[in-house]
């Protein structure tokens, strides 16, 4: 008999993480007693607030590599990413560019692949390209998209399913030899990989809050600044970060992200270190006690905190119902209440009945070593539960 | 110092009940799309919010598309009701309305600010709008009458958009009794955390997103529900308390214009909080500044705009002239104390009657 925890044991940081408490504890003053509004730029408080805000702003752009003046602060990735393909096009367009061609795979998320669809509507070409089985671009296909003229190319840093990180630098390398855009929706990577804006010479960057131990309903877009990369607004108000995003500044969200953003650089190397170790040991006890269990997306370009495990028998529906005390999922959070199978793995050439078959196990900052063993303990009897039955 | 914060208008003092929820919210891990138990926990935390606002404001749960504040609600509504429609929006809108529909002759309003309703008859017989109107007015609290304006759009077959953001938590806002289409709500301006807000919709009132994601809100606003800042929202709806504000506000008008301001719209009805004041010959800016150097924290017009201070074009639309570059807002909040409007009334006088002597010599 496995020894049941006394609250779910979460292993789904790639759908949400936990806020972490050093973060909570720099963001809630801003929002109990230093309460002004960061735009009220006559008064103290509204000063102090502004101040709290580019000093946010300044650590985001820490991170990754970035300047001060490149770091626009939205509600979220979903909108980051909104705004970069969508502002990047819709500026292109009304500034008399002719290229209609906007590129990104058949793996990104739900919202790039909106935004692109979208764009179809206003006359725009989207191409999404396939990945290779273990979820990695072929460089070769980029390039090959790209002999049609091209104005922006969208690949995501780290996918959301699968873990598998694209060679972000040499795929923007390709669109800019060919005069693209390159953008990264990089919400599952940001603070768990090493990223250099300018290193890796990116022009768009998407971050999440909710994703690195930050709060949910806050995010940020990078938007270089030379060469200049111009966006027409996805919406308009009190001009605010400079006319890109308008509305009052979630000041108390917002220095939450940037002391996310500090955390995570400080915090990088070391967590990804003990988060390899609980995988590697989460794995090992998986696999003894389940032959046949295979993992998807490449294993040498991956994060440390995500297995995409497709199960030898039984469903992954069947499973989660016969351990309620682990929080796994079966594909992207946004669509896990859809019964589909996930659009992710069909381009990795999973089967739907392989799909279905199939976890998405994220570790994180906060999991420990008991609630690992614990969580191979409830797998290993959950699978055996279905698969006698 | 003593400080007097008197600029609940740019944003409301927090409700202590939004910060408790808040942070109940933020020990919560899950996502609410999950499935597991963590999302299903979060999804309860979601919906019960949706419910909670959705009731105060007269609408119902199903309708109701949490965004990440007013200004996105406000460009929501127009960019979805207003196609195939021209855009109708009054000239004391907010910039978000305002930039929401750049290309919208602005409908006049009168000498207090509020609509003229023979110009709005008059246009609306022009063929199909969407007209977008505040219930009350972030600068001088005045109220359009929204329910002749409802009456008026629904003889027209036009659609209706009400930025209610200033008036929810100070005065009853609720859809179905106003009439209209929508109704836009922003969680830090009743007392709840930045970063939260919502588009209260009309029954069967379809919606199409423009910030797609990933299917959240029944498909009309993608993106992971900012969780936190949406506890704290219902949490700040459920504690607003009806408190007339007028009588406190209505000392201090009296006091600054016994010492030569100018009252603006106080003809015309409007928020117990809200007192817009003229000092003819002083300009707004430094009457801002010199009343925060006396420790009391007011504005010129509206926030977001406050870092760029030229001419109000709230006021400038009411007829004012000169002095819609010599007025302020002092805003209450919902915890003022007499002590407040005390040391607001002393800094007042104190900075009339040195600037005027300035202005006038």
């Amino acid at each position: 008999m496995t020894a049941r925890p006394n609250r779910p044991i979460y292993l789904d940081n790639q759908a949400t993480t936990a806020c972490d408490p050093r973060v909570l504890a720099k963001m809630l003053p801003w929002f109990t007693e230093q309460y002004g509004n960061p735009h009220s730029a006559e008064h103290v408080m509204g000063q102090a607030a502004e101040a709290a805000v580019e000093a946010a702003r300044a650590e985001i752009a820490a991170l990754i590599g970035a300047d001060i003046r490149e770091i626009v602060f939205t509600s979220g990735a979903t909108e980051s990413n909104n705004i970069a393909i969508k502002g990047a096009a819709r500026f292109a367009a009304r500034a008399g560019d002719p290229r209609k061609r906007i590129i990104t795979l058949a793996t990104e998320h739900k919202c790039v692949l909106e935004s692109v669809a979208d764009l179809a509507e206003d006359g725009f070409e989207p191409v999404v390209l396939p990945v290779r089985p273990d979820g990695i671009l072929d460089p070769e296909v980029l390039r090959a998209a790209l002999a049609t003229p091209t104005l922006l190319v969208s690949v995501m840093a780290v996918n959301n399913e699968t873990g598998v990180i694209q060679d972000i630098a040499g795929l923007a390398a390709l669109a800019h030899a060919a005069g693209a855009l390159f953008h990264t929706d990089a919400a599952q990577a940001t603070g768990k990989i090493p990223l250099d804006v300018a290193a890796m010479r990116l022009d768009l960057l998407s971050i999440s809050g909710h994703k690195l131990y930050g709060p949910k309903g806050v995010g940020a877009l990078y938007v270089r600044r030379r060469p200049r990369v111009r966006l027409a607004p996805l919406f308009s108000g009190g001009g605010q970060e400079r006319g890109l995003r308008s509305g009052t500044l979630p000041a108390p969200l917002v220095i939450a992200l940037g002391e996310a953003c500090r955390l995570a650089g400080q915090d990088m190397a070391a967590d990804a270190a003990r988060i390899a170790t609980l995988r590697d040991r989460l794995l090992s006890g998986l696999r003894a006690a389940i032959p046949g269990l295979i993992i998807n997306g490449n294993w040498d370009h991956r994060i440390p905190g995500n297995l995409n495990l497709t199960f030898p028998a039984g469903t992954a529906a069947g499973l989660m119902r016969v351990m309620p005390e682990l929080c796994v999922s079966t594909g992207s959070a946004c669509s896990s209440a859809a019964v589909e199978p996930s659009y992710v793995l069909r381009a990795l050439g999973l089967s739907d009945e392989t799909a279905g078959r199939t976890l998405r196990v994220g570790i994180g900052r906060f999991t420990s070593a008991a609630e690992i063993d614990a969580a191979c303990a409830l797998f290993a009897a959950a699978y055996a539960t279905l698969t006698e039955a | 110092m003593r400080m007097t914060y008197m600029d609940a208008n740019a944003s409301e003092a927090p409700r202590p009940q939004a910060a408790a929820a808040m942070l109940a919210a933020l020990a919560q891990a899950g996502n609410p799309s999950s499935i597991h138990a963590a999302g299903r926990a979060a999804r309860k935390v979601l919906e019960d919010a949706r419910e909670v606002v959705a009731a105060r404001f007269g609408g119902r749960p199903a309708d109701l598309v949490f965004t990440s504040g007013g200004t996105e609600a406000d460009a929501l509504a127009v960019h979805a009701l207003g196609q195939g429609r021209r855009v109708l929006i009054g000239a004391t809108e907010h910039d978000a309305i305002r930039a929401a529909a750049p290309d919208a002759p602005p409908l006049p309003v009168d000498g207090n600010g509020v609509v003229d309703l023979d110009a709005l008859a008059a246009r609306l017989a022009e063929g199909p709008a969407l007209v977008c109107l505040m219930l009350a007015n972030n600068e001088t609290g005045v109220l359009h009458p929204i329910t002749a304006v409802a009456e008026l759009c629904r003889a027209h077959g036009a659609l209706l958009h009400v930025d209610a953001i200033q008036a929810a938590g100070r005065m009853a806002v609720d859809l179905a009794v106003l009439g209209a289409t929508s109704l836009a709500l922003s969680a830090h301006k009743l007392g709840g955390p930045m970063g939260a807000g919502a588009l209260l919709l009309a029954p069967d009132v379809a919606l199409r997103a423009q910030l797609p994601g990933g299917g959240q809100e029944r498909g009309r606003r993608g993106g992971t529900p900012a969780l936190p800042a949406i506890a704290g929202f219902a949490a700040a709806v459920q504690a607003c308390a009806p408190r007339d504000l007028a009588p406190l506000r209505d000392r201090i008008a009296a006091a600054a214009t016994a010492c030569g301001a100018v009252e603006i719209g106080a003809a015309a009805p409007r928020l117990g909080n809200t007192l817009c004041l003229g000092l003819p010959g002083v300009r707004a800016e430094t009457q801002v500044i010199a009343l925060d150097m006396a420790g009391v924290q007011v504005s010129a017009g509206a926030a977001c705009s406050s870092g760029k201070v030229g001419r109000s074009h709230v006021l400038a639309a009411m007829g004012l002239g000169a002095l819609a570059g010599e007025a302020i807002r002092i805003s209450l909040p919902w915890n003022v104390t007499e002590d407040d409007i005390a040391h607001t009334i002393a800094a007042y006088c104190a900075m009339a009657a040195r600037l005027r002597r300035g202005a006038a010599a």
